[in-house]
């Protein structure tokens, strides 16, 4: 059942619409739990378009093991991801810090505030990201440590790789997910994969994630896979950062998500045009690269992966 | 006066990435004056140009009163601006969201730390700005309401206006924000325009900062009598939004007084030209602020008024 939530006319000819696609059980009955499926506030973040699509593929195939309704919002800045720009078209805002919105306030604020309402209330929201389009992330999903206690037992059955417990910032205020968390609507924001692209492994090892959960919460009767068990991080010192001490073309010498020892090399920082290596990236420590560079281009500062300390990781 | 590089930072296949500094006077760090943070800020970087130029004049005069260091960065992202870019050329950022910023962390927040280092001790900060929405304003000058900076002291501009505005959380990590939280008085000053130059207004900034800087002692130069800003929480002004999209045309200029019931714009159809919405003025006020873009969208405040000066 698809309905427009957020309608407003644009100057010439269009109406930007934001649309949401409720599924509902085929039995009737009050009381229904309900899983929202948010992606799209960044408009160059692709990989939720697949999870959308690939879940509600899988409920249709089993559409009487549906206990309760399945929201979809694939779309939620619909001129971003026309456009492959990551905030909102013509007023170069990122939406993801205009939450939690105002009626009455400009044409976004209002569109936001829409939105909100119409997610508020649901007993689990997953808002879906793909880092951006310079860095590959391994399926993860990050949470404020005010809503931990809430939010990690949720997690921990959406068969993702790791949960980042980080520090509260008053920046992060204005986003989606901590706007719905401090009125009580639990939101678990999904990173994975990377911007532009859709990587249908990833995309698949969520939809696994969502139906263990709605398995969890009385929403899908149906079997589901086991989930994995996801690293827990709450430490900032349990992660490296990688950043470039210049610039030049990063080629990454090891793969995503590589297990590595302190002191290999991760890649180097090249000058093409004198043909030489300006720079070799080692691992300050032994562990898990669970980000890498995924543009090639650097300058000073330019974050070229995440490590996950090894005794964090726990493997051998 | 000692121009000097603030920060830089290499690029690969461009020139060195430098922010400049003029310093005028010497002893204590007294105020601090930065321009353009982002690429379409082009009359904030003129302002601050028309600026190095007096102030040039004027310590080579004697003007500028013993003891007092001066600092003025037209501009603390060249980068953007030569390739017209409104934030940061690669990621897109906003260095002006990136403050204090933090050496070992992204480019953004590298320039922002390093230009922090610099600026940070001063006992006032006065940063030219931009709106995120385009359009026209009074030249008025803006403080947050939380934070070290008095609205007695903004007065010394000299402007028509003083505005406090409610902090609000993504204002925690722009620069006038965290000069407070390190104890400098910071201002921000808005004139006319962001992308194209408005001489008026620039020379108008130009003659608030001298004012400033007057009636903090430290520079001699004689400002008219009689300047008394009239101090107004943002949240007072009154909004004028279109209910309808299309094309814009304004009847009104920033700065002019209106009755009440005048026509402030139209909203027109694009395809057939007619009137879809009139916008009205509901009271005699003065127009501070006014949408300058061929399109708007519904919802959208394209005039704010606000009590006669």
């Amino acid at each position: 059942m698809i309905k427009t939530i957020a309608a407003v006319g644009l100057p010439v000819d269009e109406v930007l619409e934001i649309r949401r696609n409720r599924i509902l059980p085929e039995q009737p009955a009050e009381n229904r739990k309900r899983i929202s499926i948010v992606t799209g506030i960044h408009g160059d973040e692709l990989e939720g378009q697949y999870v959308c699509f690939e879940l509600q593929r899988r409920i249709e195939q089993g559409k009487e093991c549906l206990a309760g309704i399945v929201d979809i919002y694939p779309a939620m800045n619909p001129l971003g991801i026309d456009s492959i720009t990551r905030g909102i078209p013509a007023f170069d805002l990122d939406m993801n810090r205009m939450f939690p919105g105002d009626i009455d306030g400009s044409m976004i604020e209002y569109v936001v505030a829409r939105i909100m309402e119409d997610v508020a209330g649901s007993d689990c929201v997953l808002d879906i990201h793909a880092s951006n389009i310079y860095l590959t992330e391994i399926p993860q999903i990050r949470i404020n440590e005010l809503h931990q206690d809430t939010l990690v037992p949720m997690a921990e059955a959406a068969n993702v790789d790791l949960i980042w417990v980080h520090g509260a910032s008053t920046v992060l205020e204005s986003t989606f997910a901590y706007s719905l968390n401090r009125i009580g609507t639990p939101v678990l924001v999904v990173e994975m994969g990377v911007g532009m692209r859709i990587t249908r492994r990833y995309g698949d090892q969520l939809v696994d994630g969502i139906f263990h959960l709605m398995k969890k919460m009385g929403i899908w009767t149906g079997e589901v896979k086991p989930a994995r068990k996801p690293v827990i991080s709450r430490n900032p010192e349990d992660v490296c950062y990688l950043n470039a001490g210049m610039g030049g073309v990063f080629i990454p010498d090891v793969l995503h998500g590589a297990k590595l020892r302190k002191g290999e090399i991760i890649g180097r920082i090249v000058d093409p045009l004198c043909g030489k290596v300006l720079d070799e990236v080692r691992t300050p420590e032994d562990g898990m690269l669970f980000t890498i560079r995924d543009y090639p281009v650097v300058v000073e500062g330019s974050l070229m992966g995440r490590l996950l300390k090894k005794e964090v990781c726990g493997y051998e | 006066m000692n121009k000097r590089i603030i920060y830089e930072l290499k690029g690969i296949y461009r020139d060195t990435f430098r922010v400049t500094g003029y310093e005028f006077g010497t002893g204590e760090k007294s105020v601090c004056i930065v321009g353009s943070s982002r690429g379409n800020e082009v009359q904030q970087i003129y302002c601050c140009s028309q600026l190095v130029k007096k102030m040039k004049q004027l310590e080579e005069e004697g003007r500028i009163t013993q003891g007092h260091k001066i600092l003025v960065i037209p501009s603390i992202n060249p980068y953007s601006m030569n390739i017209q870019k409104r934030f940061w050329s690669t990621d897109n950022t906003d260095i002006n969201r990136m403050f204090p910023g933090y050496n070992l962390g992204e480019t953004t927040q590298r320039i922002a730390d390093g230009v922090f280092r610099e600026i940070s001790e001063y006992r006032f900060g006065i940063q030219f700005t931009s709106f995120y929405m385009p359009g026209d304003f009074v030249p008025h000058v803006r403080l947050m309401d939380e934070g070290f900076s008095d609205p007695e002291t903004a007065r010394q501009f000299g402007l028509p206006y003083v505005i406090i505005r409610r902090v609000r959380p993504y204002d925690t990590t722009t620069l006038n924000y965290n000069w407070q939280v390190w104890d400098t008085q910071a201002f921000s000053l808005y004139t006319s325009t962001t992308s194209r130059l408005d001489r008026t207004s620039a020379g108008q900034a130009v003659l608030a900062v001298m004012n400033f800087l007057s009636g903090q002692g430290m520079l001699k130069y004689s400002i008219p009598d009689g300047l008394h800003s009239r101090i107004v929480h943002d949240e007072d002004m009154v909004m004028i939004k279109t209910a309808k999209s299309g094309i814009f045309e304004p009847m009104v200029k920033a700065g002019e007084e209106v009755r009440a019931g005048q026509p402030l714009a139209n909203i027109l159809d694009p395809y057939e030209g007619d009137i879809l919405e009139t916008l009205y003025a509901p009271f005699g006020m003065v127009v501070f602020f006014v949408h300058n873009e061929p399109l708007t969208y519904a919802n959208t405040a394209v005039v704010k008024l606000i009590e006669k000066y």
